[in-house]
């Protein structure tokens, strides 16, 4: 069926203009070119006929914005002036609709993000209904791109400098009272059938409408960069957004500079910036890797790595067994999204603590003023504190999160399976041992999986979860659903020593383990670390995790090696180090008073002096590019190998892996994307000089050879 | 002197009105300076670490143009960071006074590699925006008789007898000689592109030039400086020239120099710095000279400071080949001709500023490319050019093609 703009004309001579094009949603690509220049054409030509105008959409989004698979297409180099060309026609067209001579109020139904709401602020009003469907924002900065359809010229021109800068830097999505709240529309209505008598109503009250922009001696709101206090605005946004990008994407820093040319120069000309702005970002590689995040966290979260056909599932009780730091992260996201959660640990006290972890997140929000007592409390309620086992019968999911011990793990099954309703599921929480291991007591293994949290497990958006040698489909999909009822985001691996993404994290660790050991200035290290946009250095983060924890992983997997007869748990710097650390100066960790930082209270951490009487070798240096690279190529080889060993089953589930979960810099879109828009020839070479410069950790997998040889992406 | 201050090259941006509708009006200044500075290293693969320093012309040096555009835009080029960058203001000269400086450095062997000319975004920054005290405080105003320019401009009219026709005709004639020149692809060897980012052409070539002006056409437009007069500038004025009965207000948009934006450069080294860069030179800087009249006519210094060079230069006006005289406004070209006798016909070939418009800190620079460009294409030797200047200040240089 093709698509069609809807033209109704009532009693009143306004005329209804209900967006519908053929695809699920409305978009920005060629029909609605052609759909929306025939509506205006026709507008025009019957404008002495109409009174005004009300736009607004027959699906349930009010319009989606640009076609980002097309843009994924675009090449540098090459179609840059088409983009250029195509932001000057959807411009065009949106001028004639504010410059109509008639009042065009959008009456938003439904989400209007990017090019969606690019629209709305071409029209002369906006009335938003009070849906959760609607929002309304411009996020294409999390994209690597910059609003191209007059986004950044309108809002900048509508609100002033002040109150346009946040919500284009940041790409806020804004709920219709936020939104009204914010300036970004005019009205709020409770019913559809109120939002057009809203907008029909306005229509008839300013028959003169125009946008202030097209009217002789217009003045931006709150002044241009000649007034001193928006110059300073323009300034002082430069090393905030400097310092949060580290010049790492450009989308932000463009945005800004579009921003301040349009407070130096007049619409037209501001416009016309503002799209080679567009033309320029789409085609750099950061543009490319966050355009293909978006779509791979589509493909994750609607399921691309859960069994088909196995029916949708809730959990309605969850039992977790040990209240510590990731017990009582994971009762807590479950109560917030209305599970029954019973926490167990040994002694009812360890168990209270945890439940009051619950409570202590909760009244942070009461205190903010977003959450009332009441909802607190019916949240505190779902969770039932516990020392007794029998508290756990009936659940339909029991995560077990007690330490790291093979033997502890296997007698919590043996006792406490039988708790679990018919056809309940099992789910441990490591990080280290193998599932298929640890399902070796249970009665049902094919009910048994690895569900991975991160802490704290509050904020982290990711579940790893882990498919034992007999967990059946059914189980995972049961697990997945878990994971989304909470809100996270899961990514399916299969069993094997560390999965995903531990493994890989450590080699981050490790790598920054070994420059130390050869000498280099830890805060080279640390930066360099920063630099490539990890979000702290590798002895940061090595102190966060604690060396407590890694030495204990590690002498697991020696315990695991002998066991399973494997040699993974091999020598590696960060478990040599973290011992160190432990055995000569007793540092476990940031948690436990410090490790390769100090950690004075209410100050700033600094280094432990102490750590350049190691290793630190004056005047060693290595090439800055090599550091780097060392720190992020060690990670992207670890996940080749890892894909090779089929640990992972999709690049998505790779990639959102290592960005949500072990924080790979989201400018590279994952580990794999970083390589498609590095240029996979490019990186076995590289790989192949830091093999030779540094050793074998680096040689490039067979598996990137092939596809390298191939000219495939990884897709 | 030691050395002899070689021109390796001269490049220019298209030069466009100088108001929100001018084609340039989207690209900062220092974008329209990077740009062409970028334009030159890449046709010469120029190791930009050879360049001593690069010295432009601004007169608006204010706001986006302000705190050394020179080296900001040097920064925002990606030139090797050893390369310092200075921005002048000699008013109108300071083009031609950057190139001036810029051979002097070289001449005098303590520079070896400069860059100069100028960059002057007339949309972006309006000229007088950066105030002074000249004309703004009143003590130094009255003491110093301040008119504005164009006061100056047609009491030199007056005082030589160019009656509006006169000048409507020179405009004119500045207008079909820069078309012409302009459509033969005279100007292609040193006219640069401007282009965004994704190198896609944002001007190719001067737009400002109005073919198809004629004496008729101008007849319509309006006197710019009668009301400035009015207000009293006129009396101001003819206290210092008591001889004239009343200035005759006979300049106009269309035969005064065009508002633009624009940019300039031109390379000048010394041999040694030209053969290890492997460029070849097209012309030498021979002399150059500043020198300054009486402030309040303004415009008169073109001629005196042509003497002066010449006299350095140990050459006569017969020797010159070609002559560009800044079309400030048409009675101050007319006016050097008249004082030297020089023709008409070795005047400003291939038009002027009236036609292609006179971006303030850059004009200087262009004229020298202009100059150097129809010395090659006539196969001839000597041109000299020359601008007036605010405060009565005259300047000019004479080069020499090698």
């Amino acid at each position: 069926m093709t698509g069609q703009f809807h033209y109704e004309k009532d009693a009143d001579n306004i005329v209804t203009v209900t967006m519908d094009m053929s695809g699920p949603v409305n978009a920005m690509n060629d029909e609605y070119i052609e759909l929306m220049s025939a509506t205006i054409d026709r507008l025009e030509a019957e404008k002495e006929q109409i009174a005004g105008v009300v736009l607004t959409s027959a699906k349930s989004t009010f319009f989606a914005g640009g076609d980002i698979k097309n843009m994924l297409k675009a090449e540098p180099g090459k179609d840059e002036q088409g983009l250029f060309e195509m932001c000057d026609v959807i411009k065009a067209m949106l001028i004639r609709v504010e410059t109509l001579g008639r009042p065009v109020v959008a009456a938003v139904n439904g989400a209007a993000l990017g090019g969606g709401y690019e629209i709305c602020l071409a029209c002369h009003h906006r009335v938003a209904l009070t849906s959760p469907a609607v929002q309304v924002g411009l996020p294409e900065v999390s994209l690597g791109l910059l609003p191209g359809g007059g986004g950044i010229v309108r809002l900048v021109s509508k609100l002033g400098a002040e109150k346009a800068i946040m919500p284009l830097l940041e790409g806020t999505r804004f709920n219709a009272a936020k939104a009204l709240a914010s300036g970004l529309i005019e009205e709020i209505a409770e019913t559809p059938d109120d939002m057009i008598a809203k907008a029909k109503a306005w229509v008839k009250a300013n028959p003169e409408a125009s946008n202030p922009w097209h009217t002789k001696g217009f003045k931006i709101p709150g002044g241009d960069l000649n007034n001193p206090k928006i110059s300073q605005l323009i300034q002082g946004a430069i090393p905030m957004l400097l310092q949060k990008t580290r010049g790492l994407v450009p989308a932000p820093a463009r945005i800004l500079d579009v921003v301040a040319d349009t407070l130096r120069v007049d619409f037209a000309t501001a416009m016309r910036i503002e799209s080679r702005g567009l033309a320029a970002l789409v085609t750099t590689p950061q543009a490319k890797n966050l355009m293909t995040f978006f779509l791979q966290m589509n493909q994750v979260n609607g399921g691309g790595s859960r069994p088909k056909g196995i029916e949708k599932s809730k959990v309605k009780k969850v039992g977790i067994l040990g209240a510590g730091m990731m017990g009582q992260g994971i009762a807590y996201v479950s109560a917030r999204a209305g599970i029954e959660v019973v926490l167990k640990d040994i002694s009812q006290e360890a168990a209270d603590r945890g439940k009051a972890y619950t409570d202590k997140l909760l009244s942070k929000n009461v205190a903010k003023g977003r959450m009332s007592e009441d909802k607190k409390a019916g949240i505190l309620d779902l969770i039932t504190a516990t020392s007794e086992a029998e508290a756990l019968r009936g659940c339909d999911l029991i995560i077990e999160a007690v330490f790291e011990n093979v033997e502890l793990k296997h007698q919590m099954t043996r006792e406490l399976e039988p708790l679990l309703a018919e056809n309940g599921v099992w789910g441990s929480n490591t990080s280290t041992l193998p599932i298929t291991l640890l399902a070796e007591p249970s009665e049902k293994p094919e009910n048994f999986i690895g569900v991975h949290f991160f802490s704290p497990v509050d904020k982290m958006p990711l579940v790893e979860i882990i498919v034992g040698e007999k967990t059946s489909d059914e189980t995972l999909a049961r697990a997945f659903d878990y994971a989304q009822q909470i809100k996270k985001t899961p990514i399916v691996v299969n069993d094997s020593r560390g999965f995903f993404t531990s493994r890989v994290f450590a080699t981050y660790i490790d790598e920054g383990g070994l420059l130390l050991e050869e000498g280099l200035d830890p805060v080279l290290i640390e930066s360099q670390g920063k630099a490539i946009g990890m979000p702290v250095g590798p002895l940061a983060v090595q102190d966060e995790v604690s060396q407590q924890l890694t030495v204990k992983a590690n002498e697991t997997n020696r315990e695991l090696d002998k066991r399973l007869e494997q040699k993974i748990g091999s020598d590696n710097a960060g478990y040599r180090l973290a011992k160190r650390m432990i055995d000569d100066h007793q540092r476990g960790g940031r948690a436990h008073g410090g490790g390769y930082y100090e950690y004075p209270e209410g100050g700033e951490k600094y280094l432990w002096p102490e750590v350049y009487n190691w290793y630190f070798k004056a005047g060693h240096s290595l090439p800055e590019e090599d550091v780097k690279d060392r720190l992020l190529f060690r990670q992207i080889v670890e996940s080749l190998r890892c894909y090779e060993e089929s640990v992972m089953n999709t690049v998505a589930d790779a990639n959102i892996g290592s960005l949500m979960g072990i924080g790979f810099p989201p400018h590279t879109g994952g580990v794999f994307q970083f390589i498609n828009t590095y240029g996979l020839t490019r990186f076995v070479d590289r790989c192949n000089l830091l093999t030779e410069r540094y050793g074998e950790r680096f040689t490039p997998p067979q598996l990137l050879l092939d596809k390298a040889q191939k000219g495939e992406l990884f897709a | 002197m030691s050395n002899t201050a070689f021109i390796y090259d001269a490049v220019r941006t298209p030069r466009s009105k100088g108001k929100r509708d001018g084609s340039l009006h989207e690209v900062k200044p220092v974008d329209l300076l990077a740009g062409l500075l970028n334009g030159l290293r890449d046709r010469h693969q120029l190791d930009t670490s050879m360049v001593d320093d690069v010295v432009m012309g601004c007169v608006t040096p204010v706001g986006e143009q302000g705190s050394c555009i020179a080296k900001t835009a040097v920064l925002k080029a990606g030139w090797h960071e050893s390369v310092a960058g200075v921005q002048l203001d000699r008013f109108c000269a300071s083009g031609l006074e950057a190139v001036n400086i810029a051979a002097q450095k070289v001449a005098s062997g303590w520079e070896d590699l400069v860059v100069a000319g100028g960059v002057e975004s007339m949309s972006r920054v309006a000229m007088g925006s950066n105030g002074g005290p000249w004309g703004e405080d009143p003590a130094t105003a009255i003491a110093t008789a301040f008119v504005p320019q164009g006061i100056g401009a047609d009491l030199i009219a007056t005082m030589a007898g160019f009656s509006r026709q006169d000048l409507d005709a020179f405009a004119a004639e500045s207008q079909s000689k820069a078309a012409a020149a302009r459509d033969a692809g005279h100007f292609d060897r040193s006219v640069m592109p401007v282009k965004d980012d994704c190198g896609i052409v944002i001007l190719e070539k001067d737009d400002f030039i109005k073919p198809g002006t004629s004496v008729e056409s101008l007849s319509s437009l309006k006197p710019s400086f009668e009301f400035l007069g009015s207000l009293g500038y006129d009396d101001v004025a003819l206290s210092k020239y008591p001889q004239v009965a009343k200035i005759q207000h006979v300049h106009h948009a269309g035969n005064s120099s065009g508002i633009v934006d624009g940019a300039s450069a031109v390379l000048i080294g010394s041999e040694r710095a030209g053969k290890e860069l492997g460029l070849k030179a097209r012309g030498r800087v021979v002399a150059t000279a500043v020198t300054s009249t009486e402030p309040t006519i303004m415009l008169t210094g073109p001629a005196p400071a042509t003497y002066k060079v010449l006299k350095k230069a140990g050459l006569s006006l017969d020797d010159i080949d070609l002559f560009e005289v800044n079309e400030a406004f048409a009675s101050v070209a007319m006016r050097f001709q008249k004082d030297t006798g020089v023709p008409f016909e070795k005047i400003n070939v291939n038009g002027g500023a009236i036609a292609m418009g006179h971006p303030l800190g850059a004009t200087g620079a262009m004229l020298l490319g202009t100059c150097l460009d129809e010395l090659e294409r006539r196969n001839k030797r000597y041109g000299l050019i020359t601008l007036c200047v605010g405060g009565g200040m005259g300047i000019a240089t004479v080069i020499e093609r090698v």
